[in-house]
């Protein structure tokens, strides 16, 4: 697996107020959430790309996460002109 | 394109290529939807790859058919850029259903989620615009597991009735989701990056860079015309050359070499393959008659393959935000200052 920069993912798990419904798991295209003892765990968080999927999708909202793109060239219009659009090219030829 | 008729308020998707009939429905004629691509479906995808007319690829939203779906069918949700429904069609053969096609503005599923036009909102809109609940019985949405950034499976249940169930990544895993009732095992929940994925984008990489390179190696050529005896364009040619070089590296070799150069941070790896590239054009003679010239071409193409291989962090399947911005804030600088530099020693090294 391909790895970005350790340390930085920006996502918390509330974990006293998980119910363990697995949603989380579902969405997370990097399989950064395992389930043990009827609660998630967050197994893998530098493999964590701060999309959001998890945290919007949680019913009972015990994830954040300061999600956005991690694209350069979006960041770097988002400091030029304040709105931050990304390229766009998800290369995964999936979607 | 799709044009629309909007007699009475009532938009009829235009009868495209890809519909072969129409089935009766309460909520009225819904167009059925063919499963096969045909040479021209190919072609427009090919077209995408190669960023030709890109962003005009797109669906008439709505609700359609595959096969002769009923009332307990299941339905599936899509955005409307050719080629995510393309692909879902496609993979959909031999299967009834409905699919539900949003206004996600010609923008694939993940990105569209990102931006959120990909998201609860349309679906509810979507639902009651398309009467889906007239349509089927159930009360149940497959949506693409990629659609999750932008859609809030509780939010959507709570504001139109049906409940959210995350397909597969890929579209081609549908049909194992189908059979497996309604679940997928978790290696089609991973998103991958794979060699084949990452040469798919190299066109557009090397689209996209075209013109900023061509410019600059404009600049460059001219900035290198200076020497004692005068002022000559000769040099223009290495000029764009070496700029050329760099282009290919950061769009082409980076990201098809990816995982194997060193490093973690894409500006970092952009680094390694600009500073290889030096070496080799170095010892074939490639980067110019002095010394400080070589030099200063040396961090003028270190830098222009870092900053292509920073950029790929938005093409890339796995780099956070937070991630991305910790990078930007040390590469950025550094790569400004090896193109002052370089530009510098460029000029310096044509005068003495
Ligand atoms: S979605 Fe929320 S409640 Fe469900 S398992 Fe994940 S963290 Fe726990
Ligand atoms: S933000 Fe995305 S990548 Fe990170 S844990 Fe949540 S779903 Fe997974």
């Amino acid at each position: 697996m391909m790895r970005h920069l350790k340390n930085v993912a920006t996502l918390k798990l509330d974990i006293e107020t998980c119910t363990g419904c697995g949603l989380c798991i579902a969405v997370c295209p990097h399989a950064v959430f395992a389930l043990a003892d009827s609660k998630a765990h967050i197994i893998d968080l530098d493999a964590c790309m701060e999309c959001g999927a998890c945290a919007r999708n949680c019913p009972v909202s015990a994830l954040s996460v300061d999600s956005g793109a991690g694209c350069a060239s979006g960041i770097i219009k988002g400091l030029l002109n304040g709105s931050g659009e990304c390229c766009c090219d998800k290369g995964n030829g999936c979607c | 394109m799709s044009t629309c008729c909007c007699k009475n308020n009532e938009c009829q998707p235009k009868r495209e290529a890809w519909v072969i009939g129409e089935i009766e429905t309460p909520a009225g004629k819904v167009p059925i939807l063919g499963t096969r691509l045909t040479f021209h479906d190919v072609l427009g995808a090919l077209k995408v790859r190669f960023a030709i007319g890109r962003h005009t690829y797109t669906v008439q939203p709505g609700l359609y058919a595959i096969g002769k779906p009923t009332a307990e069918s299941p339905v599936f949700v899509s955005a409307n850029y050719k080629l995510s429904f393309d692909h879902l069609r496609y993979a959909l053969g031999g299967t009834d259903g409905w699919v539900m096609v949003l206004d996600t503005q010609g923008i694939n599923v993940w990105c569209a989620a990102g931006k959120g036009t990909f998201g609860t909102e349309e679906i509810v809109n979507r639902v009651q615009q398309t009467k889906l609940d007239q349509v089927v019985t159930h009360r149940k949405l497959i949506v693409p597991q990629l659609g999750a950034p932008g859609v809030s499976a509780p939010e959507v249940a709570r504001q139109c009735g049906f409940s959210v169930v995350y397909g597969p990544v890929r579209a081609e895993d549908i049909p194992f989701f189908l059979e497996n009732n309604f679940t997928a095992i978790p290696e089609m929940r991973r998103v991958r990056f794979a060699l084949r994925d990452r040469i798919a984008v190299i066109p557009v990489e090397l689209i996209i860079w075209f013109k900023q390179a061509l410019i600059l190696a404009a600049v460059l050529a001219l900035l290198s015309g200076f020497s004692r005896d005068g002022y000559s364009l000769a040099h223009a040619p290495h000029a764009f050359g070496l700029v050329f070089a760099a282009w290919l590296t950061g769009g082409a070799i980076v990201p098809m070499l990816l995982p194997f150069i060193p490093g973690h941070a894409f500006s970092l790896k952009g680094v390694w393959a600009g500073l290889l590239l030096w070496v080799m054009l170095g010892s074939a003679n490639l980067m110019g008659t002095a010394p400080l010239i070589e030099l200063g071409w040396g961090m003028l193409i270190t830098a222009i393959v870092s900053f292509m291989a920073l950029n790929f962090t938005g093409t890339s399947t796995y780099t956070s935000m937070s991630g991305v911005k910790k990078e930007m804030k040390i590469a950025i600088p550094l790569q400004l200052v090896a193109v002052l530099c370089g530009t510098v020693l460029i000029v310096l090294g044509g005068l003495s």
